[in-house]
């Protein structure tokens, strides 16, 4: 076999180059999309019928069909459209950068809204009895105990989610951009040299799902520390009174 | 037990024999083609393969007065295919690269390919490394338009690259490109549908060297056989004929 480091060395700027478009896809649609997940989850978790129905068939969609589907769809799809071209939209529309976002944002948001939902039921009611029995608003409650109690549920499964996005973002390279995969794919349609240039790729891949990972470890150790046992001789260290 | 397997052995060699030297003698050349790339080769509506890559394989047959049979293959497998003998030449705008040469011969080119610029009808395009300052221009992935933009224009246009032609043209149509750099002739093809109305050329097409012709396999005969008929059939007018139904320029 030819293995052959120099194309990996020679093209590695490329594929850095890459790498920020890859975070930048990540990054914001993941803000955008937990920041639209959010009240949607909290529509979903209330008792309200209307409510809880008015965002499913929103959800229904975003998780019922493939991601590619939803990138092409909203890149060529929209362009089909004369009144889109000629809105105020098309600036944005124009540009494959936000078609990306936009379409991982939306479903990002659907996944994670359920997430989110199923944290908000995982809260153990006695939580929420004491928030009532203190006379709290439940505009209150939500922002003191529901949504505080519910990131620390979700924090693992969203830590699942990003990571999740962060590969389904190579699916922007069918758009025209140059995330790690569309860099990657470019090198090999000219060198030819498809399996040195994707192991580059799944490595640095590798790499940023890494310092994900670690990063939401320690998020969760912070979020979560209520939750963990320490034992009794950590506890002493604290109060020696409570280990007795 | 060992005579046994001695004789079996023997006696598929023997089959083996029988069966190419059936094959030899009936002298059918079997030629193959994608059937995907308009107006070269594709397949009509009644499934049949058709185009200019088929017909000009129709014409050098009767040239060489030989019975013949067109196979499509998918683009993927169609050097490995001429390799493991399912066909004898492959007519399907194959150009010539260093990378195929190791592997299998080419004919004499049958036509050249240049690249062209396509834009919207009515604005002017100065297709000069200058006027395309800034400007976005798309290819295809993996084509020597897309590695013309590459090695040429990267520097001053944003080049955007595509997966398939189809969604270059829908980017064009949809004004997210400026320009299109792509494969004349199946360009030319796009500009008289439906779809590629309000575009057309613009400037000078590219002459990249770009040689098409037919691949045999290495130190086959065929060759130079094809070859001659390649000759003979611009020497009679068969192919300038052809040529006509497709394209009122000479792609030869």
């Amino acid at each position: 076999m030819n293995w052959s480091w120099d194309v990996i060395i020679d093209y590695f700027p490329r594929l850095l180059d890459g790498v920020w478009v890859t975070l930048e896809l990540v990054f914001l649609s993941g803000l955008f999309g937990l920041l639209l997940a959010v009240p949607l989850a909290l529509m979903r978790a209330s008792p309200n019928r209307w409510l809880r129905i008015l965002p499913f068939g929103y959800i229904f969609f975003f998780r019922g069909t493939p991601l590619l589907v939803q990138i092409f769809l909203i890149y060529y799809g929209s362009s089909q459209f004369d009144a889109v071209r000629e809105s105020a939209l098309w600036p944005i529309l124009k540009e494959p950068y936000w078609c990306a976002i936009i379409a991982f944002t939306l479903n990002t948001a659907a996944y994670s809204a359920e997430l989110i939902r199923g944290a908000i039921q995982a809260i153990p009611k006695g939580e929420l009895e004491a928030a009532d029995a203190f006379g709290m608003s439940k505009a209150l409650k939500i922002r003191r105990i529901v949504l505080p109690r519910a990131f620390g549920i979700v924090l693992p499964a969203y830590g699942n989610e990003l990571i999740l996005m962060l590969k389904s973002s190579s699916l922007a390279s069918t758009i025209t951009l140059l995330d790690i995969t569309g860099a990657a794919r470019t090198i090999i349609a000219r060198t030819y040299t498809p399996l040195e240039i994707f192991f580059a790729a799944g490595m640095l891949y590798l790499v940023i799902s890494a310092i994900m990972i670690g990063g939401f470890r320690l998020l969760e150790r912070r979020l979560n520390r209520h939750q963990h046992y320490r034992g009794p001789d950590e506890v002493a260290k604290v109060d020696p009174r409570l280990a007795e | 037990m060992k005579l046994r397997k001695l004789i079996s052995v023997a006696s598929l060699a023997a089959v083996t024999a029988l069966g190419s030297l059936s094959a030899s003698a009936a002298d059918k050349i079997r030629i193959a083609t994608e059937g995907a790339y308009a107006p070269f080769n594709m397949t009509n509506e009644q499934g049949e393969l058709v185009g200019f890559d088929v017909e000009i394989a129709k014409a050098l047959c009767e040239q060489m007065q030989a019975e013949c049979e067109i196979v499509a293959q998918d683009w993927d497998g169609i050097i490995p295919g001429l390799l493991g003998r399912k066909y004898d030449a492959i007519v399907a705008s194959m150009s010539i690269t260093e990378e195929r040469l190791r592997v299998v011969d080419f004919t004499q080119p049958y036509y050249s390919n240049v690249l062209a610029f396509v834009g919207p009808e009515g604005k002017t395009l100065d297709t000069s490394k200058e006027g395309l300052k800034g400007l976005t221009v798309g290819a295809q992935r993996a084509t020597v338009a897309g590695q013309y933009l590459e090695d040429n224009l990267a520097d001053s246009v944003n080049v955007k690259l595509y997966d398939t032609q189809d969604n270059a043209y829908l980017d064009l149509a949809a004004g997210r490109l400026d320009a299109l750099l792509s494969d004349k002739f199946p360009a030319y093809d796009w500009l008289r549908s439906e779809d590629g109305k309000g575009f057309e050329f613009k400037g000078e097409d590219i002459d990249i060297d770009d040689k098409i012709a037919i691949a045999v396999r290495k130190g086959d005969g065929l060759k130079d056989k094809l070859s001659a008929a390649i000759a003979a059939i611009v020497e009679n007018g068969t192919y300038a004929e052809i040529n006509a139904r497709y394209f009122p320029f000479s792609i030869y």
